[in-house]
């Protein structure tokens, strides 16, 4: 028998892989707290109690919290869900002994990425419904916020890989947490950008986290435009954050 | 007997300025057991790893099913089962999940269900890989290196941290494996089990095989006999030596061996010579070398030959 028909067809190791991979997200308390809890909680609380700014020219707060809470659940699974997992992975020798199976670097890759997806395809769907309950009336061009939301979902799960990669398991947590935290305070998602003083504003706006929200923001308002510098930032992270990981990245 | 399964040749393995194996050469058949035995920081995973494709030899060759580990590792990967020394599981993956997803890798692989009996581990199938116990995590290990249905299984220190039902139930499932004519590599810091579960065994001291044969062979291959015995910790060896003409050394505190023909009269002499300074005997034994004094022997520390020691040492009693 050769070796090709000894390792399983890689349809159904990625299959499996992913299988697992969702099955484990899932299972972690502390990983849906973060993904569904703490995005639903901040959007039914700011959007009922009236004590946020809203940005110039918004009468309703959930116009404005709908996609930044997306943003900010797409950065919950992809940088600090996926980071803090692959880090303890890491350390705990799961993808050392991966290494020595006929699965492959990237199958394994492959799996993550199909079970970040099925993850965020949840919370699209979970967030939409308790926002429209709360009367958002989505406009604008849904296929413009799946490329944001794609792109944004590379340049996060490259930043969460790099930490992952390269920094210990315990290390990675607390650092994920913490940027986490920095990115939803700069990242347009609960308080707007134009709240922020000149020059912070200026450095929000160059992280992927502001981009992610103005984008999706845009695409979803009646006139379905996203700045270009918007997609520059975003761009420019989904190479350059997956590429740093790639390169850093120590399996042992 | 074809080629063997698992040929090393000369290998050395460097970290940054260290040596950790230094020109180390051995093979393995199909259907036998190797144990790779030393004391700990030998270089027996370097060995093994650098058979598993984790490492980059700095010089000599390994081949493993006639095949180069790195540089054709994805025709090898899919043949062989890798038992790492510690975890290398997902904390929170449930025994028939694990066995389950590994099962996916492979075009034809072992039952899980089966699998999962046979190493003994239904009844924590509910359990996480974080709640099993050290045993338990073995055995779960060990399973996952043969869902595969390897020709070649590397197993790390398999019975180490194991309780004795573990240990059983995993010594059997490497017989079984020899049995089918899986060639076994396994490392081990335990005499006992290396003699136990190995056809052959290699011993390993600071990267260099000191020893190779099967246990009979390496029992026997010290050369002349001795007597064995227990007594207090630090007599004088010397003396005793001087007193029986033949050398005489503390292998272990309290544990004696004289390097000398296991004769009436040279137990007699002994004994006289306990008698005299009024100290007890234990264990007394006539007779060839176990595997314990050539392990001990030959992986001494350097300049410190126990079981043949050049000179009388000057030391008294104490």
């Amino acid at each position: 028998m050769t070796a090709v028909q000894r390792a399983a067809p890689w349809h159904r190791a990625v299959l499996a892989q992913t299988r697992v991979e969702l099955a484990l997200t899932l299972r972690r308390g502390e990983s849906v707290l973060l993904t569904l809890g703490i995005p639903v909680l901040l959007l039914v609380f700011f959007s009922v109690v009236d004590v946020l700014p809203l940005p110039e020219g918004e009468a309703d707060a959930v116009d404005f919290l709908a996609p930044g809470i997306l943003a900010l659940a797409i950065m919950s699974t992809a940088m600090v869900s996926l980071g803090i997992a692959t880090g303890f992975e890491r350390q705990y020798g799961v993808l050392k002994r991966l290494g020595t199976t006929p699965l492959g670097r990237p199958a394994l890759l492959a799996a993550k990425t199909l079970a970040v997806l099925v993850v965020e395809l949840l919370q699209v769907v979970v967030l939409s419904a308790v926002a429209a309950v709360l009367g958002w009336g989505p406009e604008g061009s849904l296929l413009l916020a799946l490329l944001a939301a794609l792109l944004a979902t590379v340049a996060f799960a490259g930043i969460g890989l790099l930490m992952a990669g390269t920094l210990r398991g315990e290390v990675t947590l607390a650092a994920a947490n913490g940027l986490y935290l920095v990115l939803l305070l700069l990242g347009g998602m609960v308080f707007p950008l134009d709240r922020l003083p000149g020059p912070l504003r200026s450095v929000a706006e160059l992280l992927p986290a502001a981009a992610l929200s103005t984008a999706l923001d845009g695409a979803l308002s009646a006139a379905a435009s996203v700045p270009g510098t918007t997609w520059a930032v975003l761009a420019v992270w989904a190479v350059g954050a997956p590429a740093l990981a790639a390169a850093t990245f120590r399996w042992e | 007997m074809g080629a063997p399964a698992v040929e090393v040749e000369g290998l050395v393995v460097r970290y940054g300025a260290t040596t950790a194996v230094d020109g180390v050469s051995f093979d393995v058949q199909a259907g036998d057991v190797v144990a790779l035995l030393g004391p700990n920081g030998a270089g027996k995973t370097s060995t093994v790893e650098t058979l598993e494709g984790y490492r980059e030899p700095a010089g000599g060759r390994v081949r493993v099913l006639g095949l180069d580990p790195l540089a054709q590792a994805a025709a090898l990967l899919p043949r062989i089962g890798v038992m790492l020394q510690s975890g290398g599981v997902y904390p929170g993956i449930r025994p028939p999940e694990a066995l389950r997803l590994f099962a996916g890798y492979y075009a034809d692989p072992a039952d899980p269900e089966a699998l999962l009996d046979r190493v003994g581990l239904r009844d924590v199938s509910g359990s996480t890989w974080r709640q099993l116990s050290g045993g338990e995590q073995q055995r779960l290990s060990l399973a996952l290196a043969l869902v595969g249905k390897p020709e070649v299984a590397f197993l790390d220190e398999p019975t180490s941290g194991i309780d004795p039902g573990g240990r059983q139930v995993v010594r059997r499932l490497i017989a079984e494996l020899a049995d089918q004519g899986v060639a076994v590599l396994l490392t081990t810091h335990e005499l006992e089990e290396a003699e136990r579960l190995a056809d052959r065994v290699v011993i390993i001291d600071r990267g260099k095989v000191v020893a190779a044969g099967t246990p009979a062979e390496l029992m026997t291959s010290g050369g002349g006999e001795q007597v064995r015995f227990g007594a207090p910790p630090r007599l004088d060896t010397g003396a005793l030596a001087v007193a029986l003409g033949h050398p005489v050394s503390e292998v272990s505190p309290g544990e004696y061996v004289v390097v000398g023909p296991g004769t009436p009269a040279t137990v007699a002499a002994l004994t006289a010579w306990l008698a005299e300074h009024d100290l007890p005997l234990a264990d007394l034994r006539a007779g060839r070398h176990t595997l314990k004094d050539v392990f001990l022997r030959l992986t001494a520390p350097e300049g410190d030959d126990p079981a043949v020691p050049a000179r009388p040492r000057k030391r008294s009693r104490q």
